[in-house]
Parts: structure tokens; C-alpha cells; sequence
């Protein structure tokens, strides 16, 4: 994209997410909410894809997008459609939020520069794995080689995480019965 | 019963093959390009999930049945640990794809490709008996239920 276009894309995508999250806090039935957080989590995609990380873009398109848009809504048919509403708003809680917010940007001056490939995180053990990654794994994709074998414990922990999730579900929502004797309710 | 939703059904007959196929393609060729098990999985359990929400709960259970997902909830699981354990027995320590093979490059391409294929197995079955969990109760739902 030329150096142009990507100022101006990005900032029209920055807007939209503030606009979104505006619409997520402000909506008070729930079907509109998720779809505005839906919407929230593709421009989310389209950033990561503009920053480069495609595999980052992937799982939030895929989970962010749609899985968890369509977890929101089948939830939402064991409950009421619409937000109960809560007693007047209150100060404190928009108090709390500007002052974490403040402080993240406080923070965030000492970040280093944007894309900077001296950034601490880019000279610790990445330039070993993009080194080592053709010669020791013959494939080019080295997001894959981190993830499945120099990190593969990680991995290996967060597949137990996702398995582990299935099953408390599955046990809290009475799937976990056999295929003849499902539960239903009355 | 009278078909509802005509057009829905007709894009979801040729759109859920579609993404099955994608999900393969980001499942074997995440050495080669983005995605991985993790990504491949949920495309897959979204193709899933677009039949079960077109064609409705029994459809859906009788493509895949509740207790298959849970074997296979499982079975992804076991395929990374064991995949891991292999590496261990033949000589390596865990999680060492090294010895699977004849060359050391080999038998790591061969454990990525196995430990990928499990997150793959376990993230799609997971993410579907979720939905299924979610859903299972009510089937039909007017507009003005939201």
C-alpha cells in the first residue's frame, strides 16, 4: 500500500473501532451489541492484517468475528434479548475508566516506536528462530515453527485450555449425556 | 415440511463445502502459509455450525453425533501429548519432534504436521460441542425473541 493510503486507512479503521465500542456501551438490546461487537472484532482483523500478522488476523476473523458473535447469540436464546436496565449511571465508574485510560497512554510513552525493529521484543529470542527455522524445520512459515516446537508446551497448554473449556461447558450445559437420553427441559 | 429460508439453505449448500475445503488448507499447509491447527479448526467448526444454524439441530446430529465430538474432543489432545511422548521414546526428550524420522528436519516437519493436525481435531470438536451445548435446547426462534 503507498505511504499515502496507509496514514489515512488506518486512521478511518481506528475511528470505526471507537465508534464501534461506542455502540457496544450505548446499545441496550443485546442482539445489536453483538453484532456491533462483531463488526468491532473484523476491523480488529483488518488492523492486525495491515500490521502484517496474518496469523493474528486469521483467529480474529474466525473467532472474534463469527464464533463468538454466534456464542453471543446462541446464549442469548437461553436468556432475555435486551440489557436489564441499571440504576442511573454513575460517576464512579466512568471515573475509573478515564483514569486507566490515562494511565495506559502514560504508560504507553515508553513504548518503543512503532514497528522499530530495534524493539527490545525483536532482538531477544526472535532473530535465533527466524535463523534457525529454515534449516531446522525446511518450511518457511516460522509463526508455525514457534508455535508447535519452540513453544510447543504453550501450545500444548493452551490446547488443554480450550479442551478443559469444552468439558466444563459440556458439564455445566448437560451435553455431556448420551445421544439417546438427552436432557430437556420442561 | 415446508423449506424455509430458500435462499439461506441454497448459499449454505454451496458455501459449507467451500469452507471445509479452506479449513484442510489452513490445517496441511500451515508450514507454508498462515494459519495452523488453531485457525483451521474454528473454519472447520464454523462450516459446521452454518449447516447446523441453515438445516437446524437434527441435521446437525446426524452429520456429527454428540458423543463423536467428545471422542474426538479427546482424541486431538492425545494426538499432540502422544506426539510429544514419541519424540521422548525414541531417544529425544518431550515435545523433541527430532527422532520421528530419518533426519532430524524430517521428523520435525512430521511433529509440527502431527501436533498442528491434534490442536486442529480437539479446537474444531471443542468449539462445536459448545455451540451445540448453547443451542441445543430451543430450536426455533421468532425475531421478536432477541
Amino acid at each position: 500500500m503507498s505511504a499515502l493510503l496507509h496514514p489515512i486507512v488506518n486512521v478511518a479503521l481506528l475511528t470505526m473501532l471507537v465508534l464501534l465500542a461506542l455502540g457496544i456501551a450505548l446499545r441496550r438490546d443485546l442482539f445489536s451489541a453483538a453484532i456491533y461487537a462483531g463488526a468491532f472484532s473484523m476491523t480488529m482483523a483488518t488492523l492486525f492484517l495491515l500490521l502484517d500478522a496474518p496469523d493474528v488476523a486469521f483467529t480474529e476473523a474466525a473467532i472474534g468475528a463469527s464464533l463468538t458473535l454466534i456464542l453471543f447469540l446462541a446464549a442469548m436464546t437461553r436468556a432475555m434479548g435486551s440489557e436489564k436496565i441499571a440504576a442511573p449511571r454513575r460517576l464512579m465508574p466512568i471515573l475509573v475508566s478515564l483514569l486507566t485510560g490515562a494511565f495506559i497512554l502514560y504508560g504507553a510513552q515508553d513504548l518503543p516506536p512503532h514497528a522499530s525493529p530495534a524493539a527490545p521484543i525483536h532482538l531477544h529470542v526472535a532473530p535465533d528462530y527466524l535463523a534457525r527455522t529454515q534449516e531446522e524445520f525446511g518450511f518457511p512459515n516460522v509463526v508455525t515453527a514457534i508455535l508447535a516446537s519452540y513453544r510447543g508446551f504453550d501450545t500444548l497448554g493452551e490446547v488443554y485450555v480450550i479442551f478443559t473449556a469444552g468439558v466444563a461447558i459440556l458439564a455445566l450445559l448437560g451435553g455431556a449425556g448420551t445421544a439417546g437420553a438427552r436432557r430437556r427441559k420442561p | 415440511m415446508t423449506p424455509r429460508h430458500l435462499v439461506l439453505r441454497a448459499v449454505a449448500v454451496l458455501l459449507a463445502p467451500a469452507i471445509l475445503l479452506f479449513a484442510l488448507y489452513v490445517q496441511f499447509h500451515a508450514d507454508y502459509s498462515p494459519g495452523g491447527g488453531f485457525q483451521a479448526g474454528v473454519v472447520f467448526a464454523a462450516s459446521l455450525i452454518l449447516h447446523a444454524l441453515i438445516f437446524g439441530a437434527g441435521a446437525a446430529r446426524n452429520l456429527i453425533a454428540m458423543e463423536h465430538l467428545r471422542r474426538a474432543m479427546a482424541a486431538g489432545v492425545l494426538l499432540y501429548g502422544l506426539t510429544g511422548a514419541a519424540g521422548m521414546t525414541l531417544g529425544g526428550v518431550f515435545l523433541d519432534y527430532a527422532p520421528l524420522a530419518q533426519s532430524a528436519q524430517a521428523g520435525r516437519h512430521v511433529g509440527v504436521f502431527l501436533v498442528e493436525l491434534g490442536v486442529g481435531i480437539t479446537v474444531a470438536a471443542t468449539i462445536v460441542a459448545i455451540f451445540r451445548a448453547f443451542s441445543e435446547h430451543r430450536q426455533d426462534i421468532g425475531q421478536e425473541d432477541w
